[in-house]
């Protein structure tokens, strides 16, 4: 299990540098920069010590050395100023594309696997995968992997210089380096199991609030505001401890090495003194311990950030795991180098089908359909028994496990699915609206509409003038949240995207389930225009829809139990019948 | 900000001491370079190590010192901004529950989330930060420069000088790099709704095969977003190099003009080394603050989203504690010449609507798309309050009940079917927590949902998912239709409770209603005209207005509008109803 673990590790790391690899060129230079820019740093010290030696006391301060030490340290500045730029600045080119990359290939992902997975997938949890665990990645991995390298060469730096100036006292520094250690360790190691736990309680809130807002009608209707807000406040107090705890440990860690920095610095100026004294200021000076002194002033800064680090890596790695999961999903199999749909005069057919979502729970078995070009086919049957799946079938956004489907005696499996989509115009129950302009969104299918064809279509969706009522017209802004466009209006608006691109074969999947009757009647006229000569599949509860149909498929738990007819059915004295006369009882 | 500081009770005591706990420490650090420079004047000076040792335990001593003094005041910061956050969340949950609908949907369920989760969160950072940084970092900063003239009162003009140019680029730079954030944040906005719009269109996205271009938009987004980070990211790279600049400058300045003092015998060596520290010191004092002032600019825009859902005062509110008495001889439920517009200012959604129900009638609502019907069921639990006219329940109007007596008398099926994670028993005592088993059964029977309710592992028990997704579109409406029976109800609102249902479902239903022994008053709100068609009443709208009031029967006759949706519905073969 645990080896299981650190292997996904390993491969989630394994990932990033692969995004990363266009950009190395760029992070060798910004590791590059650091090191000039730490050493630069860490001369500095040694150089202002070195002036400080010239100052001894009254008359006896040499203003000319002080001064080309001065020069020295300008130099010092100016490198460190300029390398310390061009660093951070690779370093972000490099996570900023990184992340940018990333994050074009999950969201490109999500546009070529399989629809099931899109289904069955919390959308909240694949949305976060693309914005906010890439954000992480960069973060963490990339701007982390810097901090990290310029805070291990400060820590060896520093320990160089002085080990260089004067091990003695550079022993005393690396005694007390473990102490530093075991305290950024322990307090990131509680930091990390509260924040964990925080996060768990901050989801549970959210779940709470979540639920309540999105079904405020019935919290209101049935008075449950108060039983909502106990239970609320009850994991709002949990939230509460375990918040103080998260926060009060991680708070710790500027404290707890500023205190350790104390201890290194009171020991370094301790040890440095006694050590000037016995040496009667040659040799190891008072501008030397000064130097040291800065030098333990910062030494225990890297330990700190480097503790930070660790963290944001793992939450980096965490990250780049779930995001490695959405970029090896499997792919719906590819059609490259099959032909398109040369030719469609509408006729289907459909042998020994079988499909189920679940493989437990088999849901269309062995069906068998034949439609004539052109034809008007009605699916009926009660909710649940297969009519949108036979939909999904159709469009191939599930393939079925047994069985052909052939579209103008060409099986769907042989031709791109581009070519076979493009031949069925399709309406859904649930409409689609993204942001942008009214025209935009019925031009969906057809990007180099004119203005006039889309003004045509939405005349003939009978949407036109409720778009003129907007107040930009056909250039206002829309979306699917926003209230500018009822529910009904927005099926209008996929109707007259399809009324647009006169497609072969239509689909209509409840297409008018949000649309009174009256203005349905008027819709079925032009949809009538249109479907003539051309074969339609319509799903509908509304019988009058379905009377005029060509063929009607009675469906029930998946199968087709009965064809025919309005009248032939109603004859048969089916289940048709019974469905049908429901309707009067 | 300042408005949410009612928040601190019951934690005042803590959120003054944090900060006088964190001045303490900070006394502490301000003293050790001055302890550096007595080791140097006078023990090194005079050889006695002796002296050296003791100040060293000096030293040790502050540091436990502030270690402790640190410690609690981390502590206080923690316990204050955590239960600020806590009493904020409460609060702005009640408040929010205080809303009408209308107020509800003018900042739209994800608005409020946000506001609840990371912006309470923005804010109680900021608390935090206000007590461990506020007074630390300035009196840091200030105390180094007293220190510094206490040292040389000359040699401090660096001090100060440095101090304002410091200050300058931090300003600077901080004002430049902001409004990049603020674009990068609705940048970062459109690539989030570019993803959601991909998954929640992924059907229509694949049949007009456009992937290709969805990605080509995705890329765009993306990139300008990369674009931008890389740029303000360059600019606020500018601050460190800038400020170690100014700070090693003022270093060669101390050493210069300091080295002259020392020359004129003015100043010792050691002064000149605790002049050098207090200069970083005031360096991580001043960045100190400049991130400290990017917390706050973060907090006090969160502040200002929470308190425009503060600011907004529910327009529904209760204003009765005791439930009327029916007025005799009146309508069971009666709307007098109501008028409603969901937003002031906007369209009428409703324009003088009347009807009267007696007990036990049924009252059918149909119209076309947008012509007001769900308004008509929205103002009868007060989800909303009509513009103009009254909505009387037993002759007194429904402002004047307490909210618990008018739902516990009205029960609403919303069109949208939504159910609560919990079980499907905790769902249905909703309309009433005292229902006994039996009851729910029953209910379950009436609403059509026994068969597969019963077919459920564990019946009344099963679990519920958040949402009630685990139910199937039909499935849900049905139990929602079951949660409003329980209780009896004098008043039963079905919104299009049953558009999910097949004809047969949807009659079987409708006849099982019909025969409840409690016998409501019934709106049935429909698209389908033959569900209504029995209703001692139908209520025909158009455009928020009445087109037509009558049975069936008088309607045919009468309205023309009622006359073209049947038509509409029962085209061809069906004149025999």
């Amino acid at each position: 299990m645990r080896k299981q673990n650190k292997q996904r590790k390993k491969g989630a790391i394994a990932l990033v540098l692969r995004f990363m690899r266009p950009y190395y060129p760029l992070i060798v230079l910004a590791l590059l920069c650091s090191v000039v820019q730490i050493a630069a740093t860490l001369l500095a010290p040694v150089v202002i010590g070195k002036a400080v030696d010239y100052i001894i006391g009254k008359g006896n301060v040499d203003l000319d050395k002080v001064l080309r030490y001065a020069y020295v340290l300008m130099a010092l500045i100016a490198i460190v100023m300029l390398f310390q730029w061009l660093g951070s600045l690779c370093t972000n080119k490099a996570a900023f594309h990184t992340v940018r990359d990333l994050r074009c290939a999950a969201f490109n992902k999500l546009n070529r696997v399989p629809l099931s997975f899109i289904d069955n997938r919390s959308h909240g949890d694949l949305l976060s995968r693309v914005v906010n665990d890439t954000d992480l990645i960069s973060d963490g991995l990339i701007q982390g992997f810097t901090q990290l390298f310029s805070g291990v060469v400060t820590v060896a730096g520093t320990l160089g210089v002085m080990l260089w100036y004067c091990w003695q006292l550079a022993l005393v520094v690396v005694l007390i380096t473990p102490v530093s250690i075991c305290v950024a360790y322990l307090i990131a190691r509680a930091t990390h199991n509260m924040f964990k736990l925080q996060q768990k309680k901050r989801g549970e809130l959210s779940g709470l609030a979540e639920e309540d807002l999105s079904g405020a009608k019935a919290v209101k209707a049935f008075g449950r505001e108060h039983a909502a807000e106990a239970q609320f406040d009850a994991v709002n107090e949990d939230l509460r401890k375990v918040g103080v705890k998260a926060m009060f440990y991680s708070s710790l860690t500027n404290p707890g090495t500023r205190f350790v920095n104390a201890i290194v610095y009171a020991a370094v100026a301790v040890a440095g003194a006694l050590m000037v004294i016995r040496a009667g200021n040659v040799g190891f000076t008072v501008g030397l311990l000064s130097c040291f002194l800065s030098y333990a002033n910062q030494y225990t800064k890297p330990f700190n950030e480097i503790t930070g680090v660790v963290t944001e890596l793992q939450t980096a790695s965490a990250a780049a795991g779930r995001v490695k999961e959405l970029l090896e999903e499997k792919e719906e199999p590819s059609d490259d180098g099959l032909p398109a749909l040369q030719y469609c005069d509408g006729s289907l057919e459909i042998e020994h089908l079988s499909f189920a979502y679940d493989p437990a729970r088999p849901l269309i078995q062995d069906l068998n359909l034949s439609v004539l070009p052109g034809s008007r086919v009605a699916i009926v049957g009660p909710t649940g028994c297969g009519k949108t799946t036979l939909i999904n079938l159709l469009m191939r956004f599930y393939d079925p496990q047994q069985g052909v489907i052939r579209l103008s005696a060409t099986p769907t499996t042989e031709i791109t699915r581009q070519s076979l989509r493009a031949a069925y115009g399709m309406v859904l129950q649930d409409s689609w609206i993204f942001r942008g302009t009214v025209a935009q969104n019925i031009s969906y299918g057809k990007e180099d509409a004119t203005r006039e064809e889309i003004e045509d279509a939405a005349k003939r969706a009978h949407i036109h003038s409720s778009i003129l009522k907007l107040p930009q017209g056909y250039d206002t802004v829309i979306d699917d949240e926003g209230s500018s466009v009822s529910q009904g209006e927005k099926q209008l608006l996929c109707i007259a995207r399809i009324l647009l691109t006169q497609p072969p074969m239509l689909i209509l999947d409840e297409a008018t389930s949000n649309i009174d009757t009256r203005t349905e009647a008027k819709i079925q006229s032009a949809f009538a225009a249109m479907m003539k000569g051309r074969t339609s599949f319509v799903i509908a509860h509304r019988l009058s829809t379905i009377i005029d149909a060509d063929l009607i498929l009675v469906m029930r738990d998946g199968n087709v139990i009965e064809q025919g007819t309005h009248s032939q059915l109603l004859a048969a004295n089916g289940f048709y019948a019974q469905l049908y006369n429901s309707q009067f009882v | 900000m300042k408005k949410l500081l009612r928040f601190l009770r019951g934690y005042r005591a803590v959120t003054v001491l944090g900060p006088l706990f964190k001045l303490l420490e900070a006394v502490g650090e301000l003293i050790i370079p001055l302890v550096v420079a007595a080791i140097i004047d006078k023990g090194i000076a005079a050889g006695n190590s002796a002296y050296v040792w003791k100040m060293g335990g000096v030293m040790l001593g502050l540091g436990a010192a502030g270690l402790c003094f640190a410690v609690t005041a981390q502590f206080m910061a923690a316990k204050a901004s955590q239960g600020f956050g806590t009493n904020l969340r409460g609060a702005l949950y009640r408040h929010i529950h205080s809303l009408s609908l209308s107020e509800q949907d003018k900042f739209g369920a994800a608005g409020l989330l946000t506001r609840l989760s990371s912006d309470t969160i923005q804010t109680q950072v900021g608390v935090a930060m206000f007590i461990r940084l506020v007074l630390r970092s300035p009196f840091l900063a200030a105390g180094a420069l007293v220190m510094a003239v206490s040292i040389s009162p000359k040699i401090s003009i660096i001090f100060l000088v440095m101090a304002v140019v410091v200050s300058l680029i931090l300003w600077l730079v901080m004002s430049r790099t902001s409004p990049y954030y603020r674009k990068i944040q609705n940048n970062l906005d459109e690539v989030s709704l570019l993803t959601r719009e991909t998954l929640s269109g992924a059907r229509v996205v694949r049949a007009f095969s456009n992937q290709a271009e969805e990605q080509r938009d995705f890329f765009t987004s993306a990139d300008s977003l990369g674009k931008k980070s890389i740029k303000a990211a360059a600019l606020s790279a500018l601050l460190n190099p800038l400020t170690y600049a100014v700070i090693n400058f003022s270093v060669i300045a101390v050493l210069y003009f300091g080295g002259k003092t020392v020359s004129a015998g003015n100043l010792s060596q050691g002064d000149v080394i605790a002049l050098v520290n207090y200069l970083s010191q005031i360096l991580l004092a001043l960045v100190v603050t400049a991130n400290l002032a990017v917390t706050f600019t973060k907090a006090s825009a969160s502040a200002a989203r929470i308190n425009e859902v503060f600011d907004t005062v529910p327009s529904v509110s209760q204003t009765a504690s005791e439930c009327p008495a029916p007025v005799a001889n009146s309508a069971k439920l009666r709307f007098d010449n109501v008028s409603f517009a969901y937003y002031a200012g906007s369209r009428n959604a409703l324009v003088n609507v009347d009807f009267s129900l007696s007990a036990g009638q049924t009252l059918g609502v149909i119209g076309s798309t947008g012509s007001g019907k769900s308004t008509v069921a929205n103002l009868i639990p007060r989800f909303y309050d009509p513009t103009a006219g009254n909505v009387l329940l037993d002759g007194v109007p429904v402002s004047q009940y307490p909210f618990a007596d008018l739902h516990r008398k009205v029960h609403i099926v919303p069109q949208k079917a939504v159910l609560f994670s919990g079980t499907l028993r905790d769902n249905l005592l909703y309309g009433d927590p005292d229902a006994t088993d039996e009851q729910l059964w029953a209910a379950l029977e009436a609403a059509q949902a026994l068969d597969f309710v019963q077919k459920l592992p564990d019946g009344l028990n099963a679990q519920v998912a958040r949402g009630g997704r685990n139910f199937s579109g039909g499935q849900r409406q049905r139990l929602t239709v079951a949660r409003a029976l329980v209780g009896n109800p004098e008043v039963l609102i079905l919104d299009d409770a049953s558009s999910a249902l097949d004809y047969a479902t949807e009659s079987r239903m409708r006849h099982a209603i019909e025969a409840l022994p409690f016998h409501p008053t019934v709106i049935l709100i429909s698209q389908r005209a033959f569900s209504l068609s029995h209703a001692d009443k139908i209520l025909v709208l158009e455009d928020g207005g009445a087109a037509g009031y009558g049975t069936h029967e008088q309607l045919l006759q009468t309205c023309e509008v009622y006359r073209e949706i049947c038509n509409s519905q029962t085209k061809g073969g069906a004149d025999n109803a």
